[in-house]
């Protein structure tokens, strides 16, 4: 019993440290995220609001993405169509009179969780190459059952009139106040998600991308543990089309392309994979990118293909890995 | 007569036209250590993999504790008790040793869809993980991770995850594979005070171990069990002697 208790779980110095560092990180960009509306409206400007909130928005689908690809191992490529679906749960309403988000989000939230779930137990079936191949085609599937809506605008997509009420109150008709809701959502999913990867659930998880057998072998049926993944990944989803929709009074088939969804899976691979952080970071980097490259040239890919494929290259682990490597070699002198 | 725990009745497996399971009929008692010998491709990792649920069969069923397992998955066997270890490692090569035996505890005990609180921190996953962990050896080891531990610590692990399952039968597919020899003495001496506490079946090439641990041995060539006895009887029987030991003994 001697060694027993040589081997308890008390965290050691270097470890509290290290854990410190890894918090500032995500309150970092919490900070800055929270106090970006207060700085951009004293300078007059709404378009770093509206950014800002885009970015979140996308982030909360990398974020869900990343429980997928970077815990769970699970490469998933048809993301996008829980953000298209999210969406036009949010237009179909509101092209029936239906504006409140009190009917609209829960609807954007069942209607892609349902989605997960029936694509889920289809395409968890499968695995490696296979898995990616048929969560596109469930994407594709989506994107031109969205075309094909004639009286839903079809391949022009969809007008909104006016962003969701809130029990009939426009509480974010404001686009500071519409800002804040985001970045709860965004706060809300990061937290969720990272309580999840270190409960009893995420470990299932992450040992099953560890070792599949081996999971099997101690008697955990990853399916099913998989699927849940999938469903909640897939209804983080549909928030982020919930607000899309909203910050964009609009809702088109290009939302849930297959380009959206490989958008997606290069944010997360350019923030670093399965930290959660890097996911916000990585949509942040390639959003803000995007929008700086397409100021100078309508070419831009040319210039952003590149240097995505040098991050790749170079830095294994995303920007998160290249920050923690940069650390490493400034305290190791 | 002892009701046995693990019955494999009239079993079969066919890989093409290769004959790999033929019309095996094996028992295995309560308590005891049941080694399964016999030349390479004798079929012995396929028979594991056949009553672990790795492998379905082709006819022929499989009871275990009474009740019959044939169709069901591996994950299934293995809540029901039926632990295993692999020829080749596999173990969580991302995961601190403890946190492999822990995710065995958890499976045993449930509730792993539970979304929140740190699984690392919880002690009613890591105690039972430690003490597994302790008797195999491996106590200091515990927060090492488990692709930096050498491979005897590996073989090592694998049989505390097993051990953490709270087996009703253990299936351990050659534990010694790859280690050397001081490495291997200590996974004997392991399993020697390991025995008893359930029933091992052992499937495994180096026969000093085997009759230093064995109960029970059956012979399998081709697929076929040749011989099933004491050990005693099994080293005397002169087919087993001319189709196996013969070379393997000098």
């Amino acid at each position: 019993m001697v060694q027993v208790s040589s081997a308890s779980t008390a965290p050691t110095p270097a470890q509290a440290r290290g854990t410190l560092a890894a918090e500032a990180l995500p309150l970092g960009i919490f900070l800055v995220l929270a106090v970006l509306p207060l700085v951009a409206l004293s300078m007059g400007g709404s378009y770093l609001v509206s950014l800002g909130a885009r970015v979140m928005i996308f982030a909360i689908a990398a974020v869900a993405l990343d429980l997928l690809v970077g815990y769970g191992g699970l490469i998933s490529f048809g993301h996008a169509a829980f953000i298209g679906l999210g969406a036009y749960a949010v237009g179909i309403l509101a092209a029936h009179g239906i504006g409140d988000a009190l009917i609209a989000l829960p609807a954007a939230l069942a209607l892609s969780a349902l989605y997960a779930f029936l694509t889920g137990i289809v395409c968890l079936r499968t695995s490696g190459v296979y898995f990616i191949m048929i969560t596109l085609a469930f994407g594709q599937m989506a994107f031109f059952t969205a075309t094909s809506l004639a009286p839903y605008g079809g391949d022009d997509g969809l007008t909104i009139a006016a962003r969701s009420t809130f029990a009939g109150l426009a509480l974010i008709k404001n686009e500071r106040a519409f800002y804040y809701l985001v970045f709860a959502c965004l706060l809300g999913s990061y937290l969720f998600c990272r309580a999840l990867v270190v409960s009893r659930f995420g470990r299932v998880l992450r040992g099953a991308k560890d070792n599949p057998l081996r999971m099997a072998a101690i008697g955990f049926n990853v399916y099913r543990f998989q699927l849940a993944a999938y469903v909640i990944a897939g209804t983080l989803g549909g928030l982020s089309g919930f607000l899309l929709a909203n910050a964009t009074e609009f809702v088109s088939p290009a939302y849930m392309s297959w380009q959206r969804s490989g958008e997606l899976i290069v944010m997360v691979l350019l923030g670093g994979l399965g930290t959660l952080n890097g996911a916000i970071i990585g949509t942040a980097a390639y959003l803000l990118t995007e929008e700086w490259l397409s100021g100078f040239t309508e070419n831009w890919k040319v210039i952003f293909g590149p240097v995505l494929v040098l991050v790749v290259l170079f830095a294994r682990g995303g920007l998160i890995g290249l920050w923690s490597e940069l650390q490493r070699r400034l305290r190791g002198g | 007569m002892v009701e046995p725990v693990l019955r494999l009745a009239n079993l079969h497996k066919k890989f093409g036209a290769l004959v790999v399971t033929d019309d095996v009929t094996l028992e295995v008692l309560p308590g005891e250590l049941h080694a399964v010998i016999g030349p390479n491709g004798a079929g012995k990792t396929t028979l594991i993999n056949q009553m672990s649920g790795l492998l379905t069969s082709d006819s022929g069923t499989i009871s275990f504790g009474g009740r019959d397992i044939t169709p069901a998955p591996m994950h299934a066997r293995a809540a029901l008790g039926l632990a295993r270890s692999f020829q080749i490692t596999s173990i969580l090569p991302r995961f601190s040793a403890l946190e492999n035996v822990a995710l065995a505890v958890q499976a045993r005990i449930g509730s792993s869809f539970r979304c929140f609180g740190r699984a690392a921190d919880e002690a009613a996953l890591n105690e039972p993980a430690l003490a597994a962990l302790a008797d195999v050896g491996l106590a200091e080891r515990a927060h090492a991770n488990a692709a930096t531990l050498s491979h005897g610590e590996k073989r090592a692990l694998e049989l505390a995850i097993a051990l953490a399952m709270q087996p009703k039968l253990l299936l351990l597919d050659e534990p010694m594979a790859g280690t050397g020899r001081e490495e291997g003495a200590r996974l004997v001496g392991v399993l020697q005070r390991l025995k008893g506490r359930f029933p091992v079946v052992l499937v495994e090439h180096d026969m000093t171990a085997v009759f230093a641990l064995a109960d029970r041995i059956s012979v399998l060539i081709y697929g076929r069990i040749l011989a099933s006895g004491k050990p005693a009887d099994v080293r005397a029987d002169p087919r087993v002697v001319a189709a196996y030991l013969g070379d393997e003994m000098e």
